[in-house]
């Protein structure tokens, strides 16, 4: 594996801190007009999420960590393991509860999502930013109460609830912003 | 197309908001009588600190030939030493000053450094002045002075001239995760400044008796409490470090050594070996008269009046559009 000296530092790149795979999120060169230079790395630890900052001196080097974001299609769940495929390759992997986290909220089978890779393992996925998925339960729309802009919550067809405006119906396609995990419109 | 690569980075009227400030500087010497000089941007000697690296040029008398290693001046300290030592009185000077691997939202390899000179003037006295300065350029900045020893013992609770490596090992460490081993004092004094100290300092803070182990080209006193201090002062506007000033060395013999200090250091940190500018020994020798100096960072004090948070903002093409 290779080695990058904290000169080289950029953002996004993938290292290996304390035997785990991280992603720069924010570089900064630190240095007083008399003194040693630093650099303070903003990091997130792939496999946890957590984001902290580590200062490193400047001929200081950590080893690059094999980390690859590959698109995938989502196959199925299989009631523990979440399949993904390579369209490229039809290689498939099966990622657990804690890679795929949040984003089994948004996974429809046949999207594209972005899974993340570490040595070839499954430690992350990324649904797309926006999902069409399908209301199986919310209250019948009420009438005339817009005052308060109305809104209610949805059931849809991924177990996810999201807030959707009072004429939305079952079996309404919506379209959703998945960063946020808020509706955007109806998609049909 | 606002981010075509051709364009400046630094939006217009920010330029001129620049060249106002350049102005004022040059009314604010020119009503002190202290005199504009320029020296050169390339010498035949680099500069001795270990943590700033000279850009290299080659130097031939005909094209194609190579028979001069030059360096970028990193500061015009030197030869502005040689010229109070000739007589020339108080001087200040604009310079381009060029330091090698040093870019980021604060840096930029090349930058606009003020340096000046007074005659008779101690650390304090030239503090004032760069007060006034200040004043002239940000009406209303509140201006506070503190020793570091003062800032340390205030916020820390620790005496930064006494502390051991250990102790200041492990403050640092309750605030930097910075795992890394280092056994200069200096290297925990400075990031408990950078990354826990600096980042408070509202307004404009005037830091002055610095340990006297990082005095640089600064004269050493003893403190109130009789603690050995470098006579030297450092200026930071909302948490950045702005200028660096001296009630400066004047002793040839002490002069001599400090270069060869930073000689050995350099090649104990596997750092290249450069020509010394041996000349200012010999201009200290000559006789500097008493004088204190100081370089403040132009692009740095525009940024700053500007209220902005990057040099992007101040210089026309940074380093990546340069």
């Amino acid at each position: 594996m290779a080695n990058y000296s904290s000169n080289q530092f950029k953002n996004g790149m993938k290292v290996m801190i304390d035997g785990d795979p991280c992603s720069m999120v924010d570089v900064e060169f630190v240095k007083p007009g008399k003194g040693q230079a630093f650099t303070r790395v903003r990091l997130r630890n792939l496999l946890t999420g957590r984001i902290w900052e580590r200062t490193f001196k400047s001929n200081e080097s950590v080893e690059s960590a094999d980390v690859m974001d590959t698109e995938m299609e989502y196959l199925y769940n299989d009631g523990e393991m979440w399949h993904f495929m390579d369209p490229k390759t039809f290689e498939q992997v099966a990622a657990d509860k804690n890679a795929v986290g949040e984003a089994a909220k948004w996974l429809k089978e046949q999207d594209k999502v972005v899974v993340t890779l570490w040595n070839n393992n499954p430690i992350s996925v990324t649904p797309p930013n926006f999902v069409e998925l399908e209301v199986v339960e919310t209250d019948p729309g009420l009438k005339g109460d817009t005052a308060q802009g109305g809104s209610k919550p949805a059931t849809l067809s991924t177990g996810a609830v999201v807030r959707v405006p009072l004429f939305i119906e079952r079996g309404d396609l919506l379209r959703i912003d998945t960063r946020i995990g808020e509706y955007v419109s109806r998609a049909n | 197309m606002q981010d075509a690569p051709w364009r400046p980075n630094a939006p217009l009227p920010n330029l001129r908001a620049r060249a106002r400030i350049v102005a004022q500087i040059r009314r604010f010497f020119a009503e002190r009588n202290v005199l504009e000089v320029e020296t050169p941007v390339l010498s035949h000697c680099a500069v001795s600190d270990p943590f700033i690296d000279s850009l290299e040029v080659e130097f031939g008398f005909h094209p194609g030939r190579v028979d001069e290693r030059l360096y970028l001046q990193s500061s015009p300290e030197y030869a502005m030493k040689r010229l109070l030592a000739a007589g020339s009185g108080d001087i200040y000077q604009l310079a381009k000053v060029f330091r090698n691997g040093e870019a980021g939202r604060r840096h930029n390899p090349e930058f606009t450094l003020l340096e000046w000179y007074r005659l008779g003037f101690d650390d304090r006295q030239l503090m004032a002045e760069v007060e006034a300065l200040l004043r002239t350029v940000m009406p209303g900045v509140t201006v506070r002075y503190l020793s570091y020893a003062q800032l340390f013992e205030s916020e820390l609770g620790l005496d930064p001239h006494r502390a051991s490596l250990e102790q200041l090992r492990a403050a640092c460490r309750e605030w930097v995760d910075a795992p890394f081993a280092d056994d200069d004092r200096a290297t925990w004094l400075n990031l408990l400044m950078s990354h826990r100290l600096e980042p408070q300092l509202r307004g404009a803070v005037f830091v002055h008796s610095y340990p006297a182990s990082m005095a640089a080209l600064a004269r050493r006193r003893e403190d109130e409490q009789g603690r050995p201090v470098a006579a030297r002062f450092e200026l930071f506007v909302d948490g950045v470090e702005l200028a660096n000033g001296y009630h400066e060395l004047s002793d040839a013999a002490e002069q001599a050594r400090r270069l060869d200090a930073d000689q050995r250091q350099r090649a104990a940190l596997g750092l290249p070996q450069r020509p010394l500018e041996r000349r200012l020994v010999s201009a200290l020798r000559a006789g500097l008269p008493d004088c204190a100096g100081v370089a403040l960072g132009v692009d740095r004090l525009v940024m700053l009046a500007l209220g902005g948070e990057g040099l992007d903002q101040v210089i026309s093409f940074l380093h990546p559009r340069a």
